[in-house]
């Protein structure tokens, strides 16, 4: 009995043999299709990212499950105390806790490069003769599609609970395009970090240092008028107090275009020096 | 040899991790079209190189060319020529087996169309349209290493490496990988091939380069390489072990030398003099036996070890 049921699982499990004629006749095609174009590779390695998610759709929890708390949390724990009424501060907050919610989810795909760079599916990329830069930007095209969709939820659950974005749908969605340019550039910080750490681990705990200081120092909870004189400078010239500065103004309907100019040349910068160092880590690994 | 016919030719390759020399002063010249064994125990260096002449690694010294590309200057133009099938399944675990081989079929160039078709050709080929829609990470050992080399040939590359294939398979899923490594290169694929195990290089490589902390100790044919060492060895195996030293005595008369025990308290070995008839020395030797009255469990005539080919070679070194 036991024995007949081991026969089965290992005819299920076993491979059939190798067609050696087929695979004579594979090798015999000699074909050598044009290499890909750069954009080409970034949306092939684009929809690996897409199909991890369709595999393990757990990944996507945290990243959509972390804004509605920190929306939910901020406006009815706070508000009464910041702004007299969590009606009034959500009108406040909502574009702010987005920046941050999603900004702080970009340290995500430093540590997915850094498990790729830790197995050996990354020796096969390398060794293919592709845009060196094509799996980092293919990470980043899929986490735009993320980071839309969690700046989607965290709108709609700002309308139910009484968020009026007076900037109409064109301010909005001109806001949250300048947030994701912002998070595509603020990015390659992390590949780096990624391809130059030795573990996902010491990937999250440097972003996380470097992230918490660096959003709550800013005015996504409350307008630098109410700090110290010596702190009021330095967070509202902060890159995260830029970028929240011009998406509130889209989102409001008050443009500010010094604040999205600002933050279109931090991004600029961003993508500069560290797409520079993250493709010279990788040419180095 | 000119140029264009060597796949590779490497020159003083060195590679140092912190204190370690992983890679020492490493010289090849691998003949195009055939398969070649890198042959040397865990840590000798063998995956350093490998992943230096794949442009995975940079070398802290030396010079290497592939079909006469620079590893270096050229290194784009050497990665469209070769194909890496790593010691560790180079695949994406968290995807399918089709997944993992259309992707690859589109970073090479094909259309989705045609990366498809490409994909489930080669999955066919390899025995693997069954779990084409398992997540790679079910796979077993065997079957990871066939979707492995599936991949590397998505474009039937001139040069292809094979890290240690078949460590940790089943003899059935070796000799699958084998016939693979046979038909790969009898199609004009160049093979390099790392390996611990002798009969693997003897098996399948045309020429053998051992290599042992971080240098070749040692290059040729299969064939030179153990007639360097000796004939072979005799392995007995004693029905009782109270007749291993009468047995041990009738073998060192038999053959003029000496005879090891082994740590198997029942079995023995005997190294073979070079220049004999390995066959007519067995037939020899197992008269004696019988005549002695010695039961015998189990005899072997085996070519020298990997062990033994090993040690013979770094001795020589020391000596």
């Amino acid at each position: 009995m036991t024995v007949t049921q081991t026969d089965t699982k290992s005819d299920v499990d076993a491979p059939a043999p190798v067609e050696k004629e087929h695979l004579r006749r594979l090798l015999a095609t000699g074909e050598r299709p044009a290499p890909p174009s750069a954009f080409a590779s970034a949306r092939a390695f684009a929809w690996r990212s897409m199909l991890k998610i369709k595999h393990v759709p757990e990944q996507l929890g945290d990243i959509l499950v972390f804004p509605i708390i920190m929306l939910l949390m901020f406006t009815y724990l706070f508000g009464g105390a910041i702004a007299g009424g969590t009606g009034e501060y959500l009108q406040f907050l909502l574009p702010g806790i987005m920046v941050m919610s999603i900004v702080m989810t970009t340290i995500y795909t430093g540590m997915s490069v850094n498990i790729d760079i830790n197995k050996g599916v990354s020796d096969r990329f390398r060794t293919l003769p592709i845009w060196r830069a094509a799996p980092m930007v293919g990470y980043l095209l899929a986490d735009m599609f993320r980071y839309a969709a969690a700046g989607a939820i965290m709108f709609g659950t700002g309308m139910v609970m009484g968020y009026r974005p007076e900037g109409g749908a064109v301010g909005v969605l001109l806001g949250v395009g300048l947030l994701l340019v912002f998070c595509f550039a603020f990015s390659w910080v992390w590949t780096w970090l990624g391809l130059i750490t030795r573990s996902e681990k010491t990937v999250m705990s440097i972003s996380m240092s470097i992230l918490f200081p660096m959003t709550f120092l800013s005015n996504v909870m409350v307008d630098p008028a109410t700090m110290p004189g010596w702190l009021r400078p330095v967070v509202e010239n902060t890159p995260i107090s830029q970028l929240v500065d011009g998406v509130r103004g889209l989102f409001d309907g008050n443009v500010d275009s010094v604040s999205v100019l600002t933050t279109l040349i931090w991004s600029a910068g961003f993508v500069a020096v560290f797409g520079f160092l993250t493709i010279r880590a990788y040419n180095r690994k | 040899m000119s140029q264009r016919d060597l796949a590779i030719r490497a020159e003083g390759l060195v590679k140092h991790f912190k204190d370690v020399k992983a890679v020492d002063g490493v010289d090849l010249e691998v003949p195009a079209g055939t398969v070649y064994g890198v042959l040397g125990p865990n840590g000798a260096g063998k995956t350093t190189t490998v992943r230096i002449l794949a442009t995975l690694l940079r070398p802290d010294a030396g010079t290497a060319t592939v079909f006469g590309r620079d590893l270096h200057t050229d290194a784009a133009a050497v990665r469209s020529q070769v194909s890496l099938t790593g010691q560790y399944a180079s695949l994406d675990e968290d995807l399918t087996g089709v997944e993992n081989l259309v992707l690859l079929s589109r970073l090479y160039g094909y259309a989705k169309p045609a990366a498809r078709e490409r994909a489930a050709d080669l999955l066919e080929a390899f025995g693997l349209s069954a779990a084409a829609g398992k997540q790679v990470k079910a796979y077993s050992g065997g079957m990871r290493r066939r979707l492995d080399i599936a991949a590397s040939i998505i474009v039937t590359p001139k040069l292809l490496f094979l890290d240690e294939p078949t460590t940790g398979l089943d003899p059935r899923s070796r000799n699958q990988v084998w016939d693979v490594v046979r038909t790969i290169v009898a199609e004009g694929t160049t093979v390099l091939l790392t390996t611990q195990y002798l009969e693997e290089a003897d098996q399948l490589a045309g020429r053998i380069a051992v290599i042992d902390t971080g240098k070749v100790i040692a290059e040729g044919t299969p064939g030179e390489l153990k007639s360097s060492v000796g004939a072979g060895s005799i392995r007995v195996r004693l029905h009782h072990a109270d007749q291993r030293e009468h047995a041990q005595k009738v073998l060192s008369g038999a053959l003029a030398v000496e005879v090891a025990l082994d740590d198997d308290p029942v079995a023995l070995t005997a190294s073979l003099a070079p220049g004999l008839d390995t066959a007519e020395q067995g037939s020899h030797v197992l008269g004696e036996l019988a005549r002695a009255g010695i039961l015998v469990d189990d005899f072997s005539l085996g070519q020298p070890s990997l062990d033994e080919v090993f040690l013979a070679l770094t001795n020589r070194v020391d000596a």
